[in-house]
């Protein structure tokens, strides 16, 4: 079941309706709750996509807990971004590689990216399964030229890092 | 018995290193007049500190402003006196002007306590920052918004460890002798607990060692360049690093005073000490952020 978040509104419910900005750690804390709370009121596994797109500023602070606490807390779930600014990557970035985490990115014509402290390898291999859809570590392997058990670990340093999602054998990309 | 201090001329970072000098033999209850009669000028960093000044005594302290009616006018723009009524008892009247449409105070002084003021903050700076620093300095549109986060990041470090309100200015200036170019500078100023015994809040935190040293100069490295801070959380500790990280793209300049040390992060414009020790004490933190013009690749 996919959730979409616009993260203006939430910023303006839960902490003052005149607030634009995601600039503070309280204010941080006080959005993440929320969101935390939305997740946790669907069950079962859950996609939430976080609109940033009414959001002007987000300092680190902020992004290390919409982002990176609300990765580190909310296991079970997946998050895509979308609507980000080049600012509010700047501070996701640097959130993302202080815990080793990775986001999946959604520009405004819908194309994915990924962001956070990722090799060259696990890029390509995240790349792979986004375009087919679906794909085991042999197809990888197939397509990146390496060894099955080399695809193998970084498919599954992409699914603990919760930007695939894993179906027996087979590793799917975000819906 | 009224210590009266001096204000100098030119009342700056570097100048009013000498107010503090005056200020350590005092006792914080003593009375104090600072006399700024001959002051021509000063900088977000001054006007700031000036306020930390008045807040750090017990006894509500004397002010006898600048004689120059330009001075005067200027700072009341900032909107130094209208805070300053509330901190001195002011021996002349002062422009009762409230800060104006002056193009390069990018923020008024503006007092910090508590989120909300950083929101507002924020909210003030954000549209005058794009315009003024992309006109004036060069800096573009996606710097001016890092600038901005910076701002707030330096500024929830008073909420968070001054257990104080602070005070917070920005503007631009033509630095003709010393760089020959425009600066911004933010200003941040508080009178609260300083770094050093905030970091000594850090839980689990042990003693030092006798003949270990622990100092402000210490707690400052530890904050500034190690990113400690007293909570354990590993997020946390990040606001000055990644204003350092922003300056070194922007050649600018970080220095921070608390306590009796002060340790700076120098651009090859200049040449000031990464770190002095042994300053006359003065509370809380003193941050002075300046990022100058940028030149032509």
């Amino acid at each position: 079941m996919i959730q979409t978040i616009d993260l203006s509104s939430v910023l303006r419910r839960s902490v003052c309706e005149l607030y634009s900005n995601l600039v503070t750690r309280p204010t941080g804390v006080a959005v993440r709750t929320e969101i935390e709370l939305l997740v946790s009121e669907r069950s079962g596994a859950t996609l939430t996509v976080i609109d940033f797109t009414h959001v002007g500023l987000l300092d680190y602070s902020c992004a290390d807990e919409v982002v990176a606490k609300l990765l580190l807390r909310t296991t079970k779930g997946f998050f895509i971004c979308r609507g980000l600014h080049e600012a509010h990557v700047d501070a996701i970035e640097t959130a993302l590689a202080r815990y080793e985490l990775a986001l999946v990115v959604e520009a405004a014509d819908g194309a994915r990216c990924l962001l956070g402290p990722l090799g060259r390898d696990e890029r390509m291999a995240w790349d792979c399964v986004t375009k087919l859809g679906r794909a085991d570590a042999d197809g990888v392997a197939d397509a990146l030229r390496v060894e099955p058990e080399l695809a193998s670990g970084f498919l599954e340093t992409l699914a603990n890092r919760r930007v695939l999602m894993r179906a027996g054998p087979h590793y799917l990309r975000l819906p | 018995m009224t210590q009266i201090i001096s204000l100098p001329l030119s009342l700056d970072d570097a100048s009013f290193e000498q107010v503090f000098q005056a200020l350590a033999p005092i006792a914080p209850d003593d009375k104090i007049l600072l006399d700024a009669r001959h002051t021509r000028w000063a900088t977000p960093y001054g006007l700031t500190v000036l306020l930390t000044v008045a807040q750090t005594r017990q006894a509500k302290p004397e002010f006898v402003p600048p004689e120059a009616d330009d001075t005067t006018s200027y700072w009341a723009r900032t909107g130094f006196f209208g805070h300053a009524e509330k901190l001195f008892d002011i021996r002349k009247p002062v422009p009762k002007s409230r800060p104006g449409p002056e193009s390069h105070v990018l923020l008024e002084i503006t007092e910090i306590s508590k989120v909300d003021d950083i929101h507002t903050v924020v909210g003030r700076i954000q549209e005058r920052a794009q315009k003024i620093l992309s006109s004036e300095l060069n800096i573009d549109g996606a710097a001016s918004i890092r600038f901005v986060t910076t701002l707030s990041e330096v500024c929830q470090n008073v909420v968070e460890h001054a257990e104080k309100s602070g005070w917070v200015a920005v503007q631009t200036y033509q630095w003709k002798k010393r760089l020959g170019r425009r600066v911004v500078q933010i200003a941040v100023s508080d009178g609260g607990m300083g770094f050093r015994r905030s970091l000594e809040k850090l839980d689990g935190r042990e003693a030092p060692a006798p003949g270990d040293r622990w100092d402000d100069g210490m707690a400052l490295e530890e904050a500034v360049i190690r990113g400690v801070s007293r909570f354990r959380d590993r997020g946390r500790g990040q606001g000055l690093a990644n204003a350092r990280n922003f300056l070194g793209k922007w050649s600018g300049k970080l220095s921070i005073r608390s306590g009796t040390a002060r340790i700076a992060v120098v651009p090859s414009w200049d040449d000031d000490s990464a770190l002095l020790q042994s300053l006359p004490y003065f509370p809380g933190a003193q941050v002075l952020i300046t990022i100058p013009e940028r030149i032509g690749e």
